[in-house]
């Protein structure tokens, strides 16, 4: 079955209709969330309305950039997701290197405790984490949170840090071990440097999933000083009586870094992503 | 071997720092998965077996499955529990088809490698959104006075403002629609890594036979990306019954209960009404049907790796 020419413009025709659409469903609702950003708030629920109208402003962005509370809400973010991301990034490697190139025992009861870590709720863990971090003094504070991170980012990077050495050849930690180099030193020496592209994805994907969390920041902190982005969004709500134009500025903020880091490492970002689904 | 071989000084030792060594290794991940996971988990426990933990003033008592017996006879719960699988399951649904159709769209080769590029970008994007966010996005769009009604009533589909968030009939239906906007990506990009791992010649010698377009899809697209199939579904089975921020953020459960899940009913119990007994037991009933799903799919995973 040979398709003629004019059948395959019709099918080139329909597949871009199709993609148009699909397109409009997924970046329609940002382009709203965008041009609202720009919008006074009164303008918001404007009718009819209008993607651009006469009350364009940076307003909103200086309102938010301007409050040193929600700068602080950033603040916190971004230091939390950044030292969770190098903590699990070297505590996967170690724990990847040791499943990808030793045999011992329980060494699959291990790993598959580890994958099991990944659908454990975290609404069952918030209780005991409650009651744990105020035993621990640690309460309303950034080791509380990077600490609970660690849970959900650690077997995600490890299952997709141990793939990724399971790529590399045993040849070359071998060699390096024949003249005379310890474990450790092939590790770091040898092994992380070509793993790169694999830390890539660990790091990025764990910065993500440490920017995005909701529940441990709502329950294990309670001053405005703690609080992270997405809860300094939820707190926008009440505080303002619903700044719309705000709370839109603050939320194409907040989702700079995601998109900055998506954009840079779109390859590495969609290896971390199928890294779940399908093992590596 | 070769270690022991290099250092003769005492063959013992090194045999036996050798058989440490991959603990080592593991022992900061061991450490924190048994304060942070095990630990957690074996209190949670105790908290369900007991009246009064956490926030009382009389000391706890031993109660058995008392709470259990609460929870699972509560009406409430049950009504959690079955708008918790209407989320989850229509959820996966709309995410295949979705993912699935986006992930065939961009894996045509009628289109050429920028407008796909650009195409994939723009399908990626929800995915970049942290619930919260999404959650206020939507609230916006879905507003009674919102763009989303001013379309539906432009083009006649409707002639009144829905409150979609806030009446009733729709919020949960709503609510699932959101969580499908935000959640599809991952399958689409799964889908799509998926569909490039497809042998071609596979296709070459069906066509070779005659198959058709929907056969081709049928007989060797859809058998081949099974296991994929079979692994989202789980997972995203999973996270779906975990998922809280879109739904504390979008109607907290409301309105009367009729967008609860689990985890705001569980969440509710502990820190509005301090009923952390009750919250551990809803805890680990939670946990309970996500282990179950997830032997499935750990069995899933070992199938596809061997």
């Amino acid at each position: 079955m040979i398709a003629s020419p004019t059948r395959k413009r019709l099918a080139k025709i329909l597949v871009f209709t199709a993609l148009t659409g699909g397109a409009c469903f997924a970046g329609l609702p940002v382009l709203w969330m965008i041009a609202s950003s720009f919008k006074s708030n009164k303008q918001i629920f404007a009718y009819p309305p209008y993607l651009i109208d006469e009350s364009f402003s940076f307003d909103a962005y200086q309102a938010v950039l301007t409050d040193p509370m929600q700068l602080r809400f950033f603040f916190n973010s971004y230091l939390v997701a950044i030292l969770v991301t190098i903590a699990t990034v070297i505590i996967s490697i170690l724990a990847g290197y040791s499943f990808s190139r030793y045999d011992f025992r329980f060494k699959k009861a291990l790993n598959l405790i580890i994958i099991g870590v990944q659908s454990v709720p975290p609404i069952t863990l918030m209780i005991p984490y409650f009651g744990l971090i105020v035993w621990l003094g640690l309460y309303n504070s950034y080791a509380a949170l990077i600490l609970t991170y660690m849970v959900f980012t650690l077997s995600y990077a490890i299952i997709m840090m141990t793939g990724y050495f399971n790529t590399l050849p045993r040849d070359l930690d071998e060699a390096v071990m024949i003249d005379g180099g310890g474990s450790f030193v092939t590790l770091w020496r040898i092994l992380a440097p070509i793993s790169l592209p694999g830390i890539v994805s660990v790091g990025v994907y764990t910065f993500m999933l440490a920017w995005n969390e909701f529940l441990f920041a709502l329950t294990l902190t309670k001053t405005n000083d703690m609080r992270t982005v997405p809860i300094g969004i939820q707190l926008l709500m009440g505080q303002h009586s619903f700044e719309w134009n705000q709370m839109m500025a603050m939320s194409a903020l907040g989702s700079l870094p995601v998109l900055i880091l998506f954009l840079l490492f779109q390859r590495y970002f969609i290896a971390g992503m199928s890294a779940g689904s399908i093992k590596g | 071997m070769k270690i022991a071989a290099a250092r003769p000084a005492n063959p013992a030792w090194e045999r036996h720092r050798k058989r440490l060594l991959p603990y080592a290794y593991l022992s900061p991940t061991l450490t924190l998965l048994a304060v942070l996971t095990f630990i957690p988990i074996a209190t949670v426990f105790l908290y369900s077996l007991v009246d009064n933990v956490i926030i009382t003033r009389t000391p706890p008592v031993f109660v058995g499955l008392d709470n259990y017996v609460d929870v699972l006879t509560d009406r409430k719960f049950g009504g959690a529990l079955r708008n918790t699988l209407y989320l989850a399951i229509a959820s996966v649904i709309g995410h295949f088809i979705l993912g699935l159709s986006f992930a065939l769209l961009l894996n045509t080769r009628l289109i050429g490698a920028f407008p796909k590029a650009l195409f994939r970008a723009i399908y990626i994007l929800p995915w970049v959104f942290t619930a919260s966010i999404i959650a206020i996005l939507w609230r916006l769009l879905l507003n009674p006075h919102g763009v989303v009604n001013f379309l539906l009533i432009e083009l006649g589909l409707t002639s009144q403002r829905i409150e979609w968030l806030s009446d009733r009939s729709v919020a949960l239906q709503a609510v699932t629609f959101i969580n499908i906007w935000a959640g599809y990506p991952f399958y689409m990009v799964s889908f799509l890594a998926g569909l490039q791992g497809i042998p071609d010649d596979l296709y070459e010698a069906a066509k070779v036979d005659g198959a058709n377009g929907w056969q081709l899809f049928r007989f060797i697209t859809l058998p081949q990306l099974k296991p994929i199939i079979l692994s989202l579904a789980m997972l995203d089975f999973i996270w779906t019954t975990h998922q809280f921020t879109l739904i504390w953020m979008t109607t907290g459960g409301g309105p009367i209960r009729s967008t609860e899940v689990l985890s705001t009913f569980t969440y509710k119990a502990a820190f509005r009404s301090n009923e952390f007994s009750i919250a551990s037991t809803l805890a680990m009933i939670i946990l309970a049907l996500s282990t179950i799903v997830a032997i499935f799919y750990v069995r899933n995973q070992r199938m596809t790796d061997e």
